[in-house]
C-alpha cells in the first residue's frame, strides 16, 4: 500500500445535480489495496462520491461532473471511456443484498458468462474461488443450484460480494453494505473486508462510525459536499485536526 | 449520545476533581504534621487513606463503563483515557502522603528543627500539584507544560537535602544526623509527588493536544 501511487485520485472533483453541487471540489487520493471509508451525515454527498467512481450517476438526469476523477491516472469522465469496461474493473455492493432470482451458482457465474469466454470447467472454478473469497463457500457448496433467495440476508450480501469478485475487479465500492444486516452478519462482512484488503482497493460508505473505525485504513469526512478531513483512520478517530470532524465523531452534530 | 454523555462526563469530572481536592488536602496535612511532628494528625491521615483508595476504584469503574457503553472517539476518548490514567496518579500521591505521615511517626523521637528549605520544597510541590489539577479543570496545556518544566527544580531540592545530610555526617554533627535523615526521606517522598504531578500534566497535554509527550523533555 503506497500513498505515492494512488489507485483513484480526485482532483477538484465536483458532482452537480442540475447545478446544485452534491460534491464540491474534492481532492483526495485513494491508496491501492487499502480500505477507505467515507463518513458524514445523511445528504453530505458520500454516496454520490462513491457512485461517481464507476459512473453510476450517469443515469441520473441533470447530473454532471467537474474536475477530474482519475483511475490509475486516467480520467474516468474523459470522452471515449468504455463505461462497461470501467465497471468490470470496479465492482459494487449495495446497501440491500440484491441477488438475482436464480441459483447461487448462476448468480456468481452471471458476470463471467456475460463478459467471458470461460469453459464450463473454468467457470465452475471461478464460481468456487469467488465464493471462497467471499467466505461463503463452506455454507453453500452443497446447494449451489438452489435459489439464492433462500439464503439469509447476511449470506445474500456475501453472495453479492462473490458475484462482484467473479469478474475479477481491482476495486470494490460498498455503499452501506451492512446497514440491512444483523450484528452477527455485520461482523462476518467486516471480517471479509479485512480479508479482501490488500487484494482489492475498497471504498466503503458507512453510517456506522465504529464500523469505519474498525475496517478502514483511511477515512474521509464529508459535510455538505465538502471534504472536511481526510487521513489515516487512526489519526482521525483519536485526534481529528478539524473541529467539525471532532463534533461529528463525538455526536455533537449531524 | 450528547445529552447522556455530557451528563456522564460531568459526573466523572466532579468525581475526579473531588478526589483531586482530597488528595491535595491529604498532602497538605501530611506535610504540616511532618514539619510539626504531629503524630495524632498523621495517624488520622493514614486511616483516611482507605477512602481515597475506594474512590479511585469507583472512578476507574466509571471510566471503564463509559468506554464500554459509549465507545467514545476523538476528544471524548482522550478525556476518558486521561482520567483513567491520572486517577491512578492521584491515588499514588495519596499513598505518598501516607508515607510522609509514617515518616512522622517513625522519626518522632527527633527534635531538631527541619530546615526552611524542606518547607519551601513542600510548598512548591503542592503548588505543582495544584497547577496540574488546574490545568485539568481548564483543559489548559500551557499550565501543564509549566508543570513539566518545574520538575528539575524539585530534583534540585532533593539533592540539596541529601547534601545537607552528608555535610552533617562529615562535620560529625551527630545531633543533626537523625533529623536530616528524616528530612531527606521526606524530600524523597515529595519528589515522587512531583513526578506524579508531572504525569498528570502529561495526561492533560494528551487530553488537550492529542500528543503523548512522556519521555520527551520540554523544550526550553
Amino acid at each position: 500500500m503506497s500513498e505515492e501511487n494512488p489507485h483513484v485520485k480526485a482532483r477538484e472533483f465536483s458532482v452537480l445535480y442540475r447545478d446544485r453541487p452534491a460534491v464540491k471540489k474534492v481532492t483526495l487520493s485513494i491508496v491501492r489495496g487499502a480500505v477507505t471509508a467515507i463518513i458524514g451525515p445523511s445528504g453530505c454527498g458520500k454516496s454520490t462520491l462513491l457512485r461517481a467512481v464507476n459512473r453510476m450517476n450517469d443515469l441520473i438526469p441533470g447530473c454532471r461532473t467537474e474536475g477530474e476523477l482519475l483511475l490509475d491516472g486516467e480520467n474516468i469522465y474523459a470522452p471515449g471511456i468504455d463505461v462497461v469496461a470501467l465497471r468490470r474493473r470496479i465492482g459494487m455492493v449495495f446497501q440491500k443484498p440484491n441477488p438475482f432470482p436464480k441459483s447461487i451458482f448462476d448468480n456468481v457465474a452471471y458476470g463471467p458468462r456475460l463478459h467471458g469466454r470461460l469453459t464450463r470447467q473454468e467457470l465452475a472454478e471461478r464460481v468456487e474461488q469467488s465464493l471462497r473469497r467471499a467466505a461463503l463457500w463452506e455454507e453453500v457448496s452443497d446447494r449451489l443450484h438452489t435459489n439464492a433467495l433462500g439464503l439469509s440476508g447476511g449470506q445474500q450480501q456475501r453472495l453479492c460480494i462473490a458475484r462482484a469478485l467473479a469478474v475479477e475487479p481491482e476495486m470494490l465500492l460498498m455503499d452501506e453494505p451492512t446497514s440491512a444486516l444483523d450484528p452477527r452478519a455485520t461482523t462476518r462482512i467486516e471480517d471479509l473486508i479485512a480479508e479482501l484488503r490488500g487484494s482489492y482497493t475498497i471504498l466503503i460508505v458507512t453510517h456506522n462510525m465504529q464500523q469505519a473505525a474498525r475496517v478502514s485504513d483511511y477515512t474521509a469526512f464529508l459535510y455538505e459536499g465538502d471534504l472536511i478531513e481526510f487521513g489515516p483512520t487512526r489519526d482521525l478517530f483519536t485526534r481529528p485536526r478539524e473541529k467539525q470532524t471532532e463534533d461529528y465523531l463525538t455526536g455533537r452534530f449531524g | 449520545m450528547p445529552v447522556h454523555w455530557e451528563r456522564a462526563v460531568e459526573s466523572l469530572k466532579r468525581q475526579i476533581l473531588s478526589l483531586g481536592g482530597r488528595v491535595e488536602e491529604s498532602l497538605r496535612l501530611a506535610v504540616h504534621a511532618f514539619l510539626h511532628r504531629d503524630a495524632d494528625a498523621s495517624r488520622r491521615l493514614i486511616e483516611g487513606d482507605t477512602e481515597l483508595d475506594l474512590r479511585e476504584v469507583e472512578i476507574e469503574e466509571e471510566c471503564l463503563k463509559l468506554l464500554a457503553l459509549y465507545h467514545p472517539v476523538a476528544g471524548d476518548m482522550r478525556f476518558v483515557v486521561a482520567i483513567l490514567k491520572l486517577n491512578n496518579d492521584l491515588e499514588r500521591i495519596g499513598d505518598l502522603a501516607v508515607n510522609i505521615a509514617e515518616l512522622t511517626l517513625e522519626w518522632d523521637r527527633t527534635s531538631g528543627a527541619y530546615s526552611a528549605e524542606l518547607a519551601r520544597m513542600a510548598e512548591q510541590v503542592q503548588s505543582l500539584l495544584k497547577k496540574a489539577l488546574d490545568a485539568l479543570v481548564h483543559r489548559n496545556a500551557i499550565l501543564a507544560h509549566e508543570v513539566r518544566q518545574a520538575d528539575d527544580v524539585i530534583d534540585d531540592f532533593q539533592r540539596r537535602a541529601e547534601e545537607r545530610l552528608h555535610e552533617a555526617v562529615r562535620e560529625g554533627r551527630a545531633d543533626r544526623v537523625e533529623t536530616l535523615v528524616a528530612e531527606w526521606n521526606a524530600a524523597h517522598q515529595l519528589e515522587r509527588v512531583a513526578d506524579h504531578a508531572t504525569n498528570i500534566a502529561e495526561d492533560v497535554i494528551y487530553l488537550v493536544e492529542g500528543r503523548i509527550v512522556r519521555h520527551h523533555p520540554e523544550p526550553r
